[in-house]
């Protein structure tokens, strides 16, 4: 069935813990908990959501929860996974929730070998496009030209000067069970992709993007509207990965203003007119090619 | 009880197959990979009933066991050398999180330079890491301690990682006559894992949380204590072990000759055996020599290594580990503990088999003699630097202290 507003589960699974106002993380994160029910178990390594939600005596999630080590998500799913089905229990979902840098950079290799062995796990990358938690430094997936605190914009460079990994296709390379992008600002979209991976056997994974108003230099209140527009303005995707195929579920006959989109946002605040020229040009060429080649 | 001809490692995997580990997470290195494959076509022939994961990395090697452990069920992992450090985040997250996992590590020297052979500067840089550490002798111990290290990590009072150390290459992969125990005796011997320390769908738990200053300290406080009650539960392992399989070990040291010994040393690993018969021909010849082998670095048996030398001349520490910049961890491990007890002996640190160098019997029986007229405190087996600075002939062919 479906996940709608309507539907969707009165119960909290993650509830009382600090994160920040208008935390994208924490949204994607109690919502994805709501579709999976009291018997998915979440892994979450160091990063954002261990950190607001697991500081003893307050421990914040209702169902059965454990941080794993920052490398460590996807290794530490494993071993629940088996470890569960090896007692017999049928009826769970191991669920990984980790940040950009826990997915893109320190935690790929693990992510890598689960996926390589197709184990039965849910990795959910809640990507903010930066160590957060830390105080906002570039990882992996921190977008072109976003300042952070270790890509400062300056005279000389000015912020990050890389775009961000590809981390869809990279897990899709591993021909996956299933992969799924999608954001916050579109959760039903979000939520029903959380659905179908719970009922795919194999390894499954969901990057979504979650605003982190801190960091993005946006108010509390515009997360949810920042996370739709990234997609609008087609920065952002909305695909998924099946039986070898990609297909986009979500094609925009005309996309928004990539320039409204950079100019709201604290990080891009020093970007220049040709350095948003630099951004649609990328956008258009992928949009080119995700046009061309899928479905 | 079968007897076969088998190698430290192929020993060792057939003590885990008659603990029925649960769950296996493998990643081979040189020279523990023998045990991960012999437990594979174990899995194979369906002779061990596990789940076998192929992992990709050490990291992900203990990740895996602490998410299987988390799940209440018994769960192995092996490595050595490189891996044991690849994976040092993980061996302090098992301690902390109280998972009793069991790990063989072959003893393996350090990069750099690469070398695969043995040497304990690996476990020995671990110490602190919070895992019960104790280092065979032989193939047979290797065996025994498989079984008996699940009985004493998995004690409800205990709930502490248990790594076993086996000396590269010289245990790992030298023949020997072993006992193997029927699978009746081991489960015996060998309950089934019980604990509240898991994930749980009836009463959901949050796990290996965070703790601020307040807490902290009070769940490093009872970790200790966990390590400490250790000391019984091994002592309670031996006597079952004992009585099931007739076999009997002797806690956390082995002494050879130690009670009248003027001159003893104090080592681990399988070069006691060597020290035992040294000792004895220093015996016919009027010298009192006495050996103790420490089995258990951790917990460490501090008041049983002070009592069983207190009366020798001096005592010799015989390891293959260097702190650099100042002694063996052995040494200093031995110090404090004859220190502690107020055993006021000359004590002298003897470092070898660094990078698997060997260590011969005339090494073994100048130790005996140097310490009975007096030397340096920290002595390199086998080298010598000349007064230019330079290694002189002698101590390339020869054998000769260096007293620094």
């Amino acid at each position: 069935m479906a996940v709608t507003a309507k539907n969707l589960c009165k119960d909290e699974f993650f509830y009382g813990h600090k994160a920040c106002a208008g935390c994208g993380g924490s949204l994607a994160v109690r919502n994805a908990l709501k579709v999976l029910g009291k018997n998915a178990i979440a892994v979450l390594p160091a990063g954002c959501m261990s950190a607001v939600g697991f500081n003893f005596p307050q421990l914040c999630f209702s169902n059965n929860a454990i941080i794993s080590t920052f490398a460590g998500t996807a290794s530490m799913l494993t071993g629940i996974e088996a470890g569960f089905r090896r007692r017999g229990i049928t009826d769970f979902t191991a669920v990984g929730f980790a940040g950009d840098g826990g997915t893109a950079d320190i935690g790929i290799q693990a992510l890598s070998g689960a996926i390589d062995r197709n184990d039965n796990i849910i990795y959910i990358c809640y990507d903010n496009e930066a160590y957060m938690n830390t105080g906002i430094q570039k990882s992996g997936l921190t977008p072109f030209g976003a300042k952070t605190t270790t890509t400062p914009a300056g005279e000389n460079i000015r912020g990050n000067i890389r775009p961000k990994k590809n981390m869809f296709e990279i897990v899709s390379a591993h021909d996956i069970s299933y992969a799924a992008t999608a954001t916050v600002g579109y959760m039903t979209d979000f939520l029903n992709k959380v659905e179908k991976a719970s009922e795919i056997k194999g390894t499954k994974y969901i990057h979504v993007i979650a605003p982190c108003p801190t960091g993005w230099g946006i108010p509390v209140s515009d997360t949810v509207e920042i996370a739709k527009e990234i997609v609008d303005c087609g920065l952002w995707y909305l695909a998924e990965y099946e039986n070898g195929e990609f297909h986009i579920t979500h094609n925009p006959k005309e996309f928004t203003s990539v320039s409204e989109y950079i100019r709201k946002q604290g990080r891009f605040k020093h970007l220049t007119d040709d350095d948003i020229e630099i951004i649609i040009n990328s956008r258009d060429k992928k949009w080119e090619k995700i046009r061309k080649e899928w479905s | 009880m079968a007897r076969k001809f088998l190698s430290g490692d192929e020993s060792f995997a057939e003590g885990i197959r008659l603990a029925r580990p649960e769950v296996i997470s493998a990643y081979p290195i040189t020279p523990q990979t023998i045990v991960v494959e012999r437990l594979s076509e174990m899995v194979e022939d369906k002779s061990l009933d596990s789940e076998f994961i192929h992992v990709e990395s050490e990291h992900s090697a203990l990740s895996c066991a602490i998410g299987a452990s988390a799940t209440g069920v018994r769960s192995f992992t092996a490595t050595s050398s490189q891996g044991l450090l690849y994976m040092a985040e993980c061996l302090y997250y098992a301690s902390g999180g109280r998972f009793p996992i069991v790990m063989m590590n072959a003893n393996r020297s350090t990069a750099l330079p690469w070398n695969i052979y043995g040497d304990q500067r690996d476990s020995l840089s671990q110490l602190d890491s919070g895992w019960i550490q104790v280092y065979a002798e032989n193939a047979q111990e290797s065996l025994d301690l498989a079984l008996m290290s699940y009985y004493i990590a998995e004690n409800e009072k205990v709930s502490t990682p248990f790594m076993v150390n086996l000396d590269g290459f010289i245990l790992t992969h030298t023949y020997e006559e072993v006992d193997i125990p029927t699978q009746e005796q081991a489960d015996i011997f060998l309950p089934e894992y019980k604990t509240d320390n898991r994930l749980d769908f009836d009463n959901p738990k949050n796990m290996a949380f965070s703790a601020g200053p307040e807490h902290n300290y009070i769940f490093k406080y009872k970790e200790h204590i966990g390590m400490k009650n250790a000391v019984s539960v091994i002592e309670k392992a031996e006597e079952k072990f004992a009585e099931i399989f007739g076999r009997k070990y002797t806690g956390l040291i082995d002494t050879y000759k130690t009670e009248d010994a003027d001159y003893i040393i104090i080592t681990l690993g399988s070069i006691a055996g060597l020290c035992r018969e040294t000792a004895d021909k220093l015996r016919k010849n009027g010298i009192k020599a006495g050996v103790l082998r420490i089995r258990y670095m951790r917990p460490f048996p501090t008041e049983e290594i002070a009592g069983a030398v207190k009366n020798a001349k001096a005592v010799a520490i015989l390891e293959k580990d260097i702190s650099f910049g100042n002694e063996g961890a052995v040494f200093t491990n031995v110090n404090s503990a004859l220190h502690t007890e107020r055993v006021n002996i000359p004590s002298y640190n003897f470092i070898g088999g660094l990078g698997g160098r060997n260590i011969s019997a005339s090494d073994i029986e100048h130790i005996y003699f140097e310490i009975a007229k007096g030397t340096k405190k920290v002595n390199f087996i086998g080298i010598e630097v000349a007064n230019n600075g330079s290694y002189s002939k002698k101590s390339l062919q020869g054998r000769i202290f260096l007293r620094s």
